[in-house]
């Protein structure tokens, strides 16, 4: 595994030892997981979840909702109603 | 005896009577609290003047009516914190209920506090909690299990007549086990998880942690129900739990696998488990040998698909919209060093994991592998609820282990889930109740039913408990 390239994938920052200790573990952690490598499932369909529930949808109208100053209440940084970041676009 | 030693239905019994009041339960629940909570370290959060004040205006009529119930920190509460024992979540208060709150609340339960639990309810020990160990009140060494491990404490240590947890993997089913309790993982889709949040969203359910089986029936009556807001939530109707309570188990089928009695089970614990088996033969249930030839890659799917879950559904926390934020140079960078700095060490891995499942190159081999094999365990039961109507486990291959000793080797820690996980993968239910003593520490026995079969589990439960007083045993604090 290219760990820094999985951890830019994941937007997480790992220090160097957290790489080391890492690499070890998913190493471990990945040769278990082998073993799945001994069955053959050609032919088997996969399972994303067990409810027998597909597409369930509701109707399209407008519904209470939280009020903005209760969603803004735990942004970090923030003006007007607006959350704040890093300039994204120069 | 204090009140905080009672069960829900001793404890609406007295209420309804008029011998007690809800406020002197509360209150004897915070005296016993602050009497053990210095050793247990079952609770991140407790307001005391709000629980007495929701318990001096409790309709002891309603189904729960004054019973302080404990949550674990993972579900919200509007205006509490709701922290998952995670750095990134510090200070984060919950700006809405959760279903089931709401429906503790129209229960008339009174919500006394929040417990710890490892981190987004990654781990099996409660170590993984950023804000400390919780320990086992049969043994301050030991660990309560996890993830619902302050819940399952709280709940054995008396410091709450009931408590809620999350099970993804075994988290609620495995700290009852290893704390003494009865713990019960419903039916995926039973009980809404809007208000949870997420881990794997594929496997995640909340259920209850209580003393004793009829409390964990009376619990599921508030917590199940279909809910509009979790589009997985099954829109089937609710039965009284309790009425499946007081029925005899004379032919019933009880599906033995022989692939969980296996080396790397503790001989003592197996043959506690046995004798249990034994007891609900003598009960006259019929006991049938089946098989369930994929549980040994249970363990390696889960790791797979709940990590490329968690993966994306933590794909949130980014120092944004709220919780930690640390500034970076981009908005890249202060992503990276948000989570960097707010994640723990097990929640790093799982990300890390999960996210090369899922990578380019990779889905293939790791997520899509892992799905068709999830599809064989489901087979497995399906073919073996021909032969049986419950399925009867260890719950853990062994009763609790000491704080520090899996805790460097994530493999070794992530095995302590062997006979749980496949009940997730597979969207059934079951149950853990307490079967006896090894060491001196409390062992599980798990009863697995099919899906929505929670009354055939409860049933079982139930017969087994009454004929037994496991779950009568307190530890001495």
């Amino acid at each position: 595994m290219d760990l820094a390239h999985v951890a830019h994938l994941a937007r997480l920052h790992l220090t160097d030892a957290e790489m080391a200790q890492f690499a070890a573990q998913l190493k471990d952690i990945l040769g278990y997981v082998a073993k799945l490598n001994e069955l053959d499932v050609t032919g088997v369909e996969p399972t994303a979840h067990a409810t027998p529930l597909t597409n369930v949808l509701r109707a399209d109208e407008v519904r209470p909702s939280l009020p903005t100053a209760v969603v803004m209440q735990n942004a970090p940084a923030q003006d007007r109603d607006l959350f704040l970041v890093p300039k994204i676009v120069e | 005896m204090s009140l905080s030693a009672l069960t829900i239905h001793e404890t609406r019994d007295r209420l309804r009577r008029g011998d007690i009041t809800a406020r002197q339960v509360t209150q004897a629940v915070l005296d016993r609290i602050a009497a053990v909570d210095g050793k247990v370290q079952a609770y991140l959060w407790l307001n005391p003047d709000d629980a007495l004040r929701q318990a001096a205006a409790a309709d002891v009529t309603k189904p729960l009516g004054g019973i302080p119930v404990a949550l674990k920190d993972v579900i919200n509460v509007t205006g509490q914190p709701c922290t998952c024992a995670s750095k990134i979540l510090q200070g984060y208060i919950a700006p809405y209920d959760a279903f089931v709150v709401r429906q503790l609340k129209a229960a008339g339960a009174v919500l006394l506090g929040r417990t710890n639990m490892d981190e987004f309810a990654m781990g099996s020990s409660t170590e993984n909690s950023s804000w400390g160990t919780t320990r086992n009140p049969w043994d301050l060494a030991r660990i309560p299990g996890g993830s619902s491990g302050g819940s399952a404490a709280a709940v054995a240590a008396d410091e709450a007549i009931a408590a809620l947890g999350s099970d993804t993997g075994g988290s609620i089913r495995q700290p009852a086990a290893l704390c003494g309790c009865v713990g019960f993982k419903p039916t995926y889709g039973r009980v809404s998880r809007y208000g949870l949040v997420a881990f794997a969203s594929s496997l995640d359910q909340i259920g209850p942690l209580t003393k004793d089986v009829r409390d964990c029936a009376m619990l599921l009556n508030v917590l199940a129900g279909h809910d509009a807001l979790d589009s997985t939530s099954v829109p089937r109707p609710v039965p009284d739990y309790t009425a499946a309570l007081g029925q005899d188990v004379k032919g019933l089928r009880i599906g033995l696998p022989k692939e969980y009695f296996i080396p790397g089970l503790d001989q003592e614990v197996e043959a506690t488990v046995r004798a249990a088996v034994r007891q609900l033969e003598s009960l006259g249930a019929e006991v049938v040998e089946i098989s369930l030839p994929h549980s040994e890659y249970a363990v390696a799917v889960y790791y797979l698909i709940a990590t490329a879950e968690a993966s994306a559904n933590l794909a949130r926390f980014d120092g944004v919209r709220y919780g930690l934020r640390v500034a970076g140079d981009d908005v890249n960078d202060l992503y990276g060093n948000t989570r960097g700095a707010g994640f723990g060490p097990e929640v790093k891995r799982r990300i890390i994991l999960g996210t090369y499942a899922l990578s380019a190159g990779y889905y293939d081999a790791y997520y899509l592998r892992a799905q068709k094999v999830r599809t064989l365990i489901r087979q497995d039961f399906a073919t073996a609820f021909q032969k049986c109507d419950v399925i009867v486990t260890p719950t853990t291959p062994e009763v609790a282990f000491k704080a520090g000793e899996k805790s460097a080797d994530p493999l070794k820690m992530y095995l302590s889930d062997i006979f749980t996980i496949s009940v997730n993968l597979a969207g059934i239910c079951g149950i853990s109740v307490p079967c006896g003593f090894v060491r001196k520490l409390p062992v599980g026995l798990q009863i697995i039913g099919p899906a929505f079969g929670e009354e055939s589990v409860l049933r079982v439960a139930h017969a087994y408990e009454q004929a037994t007083a496991w779950h009568k045993e307190r530890p001495a604090l």
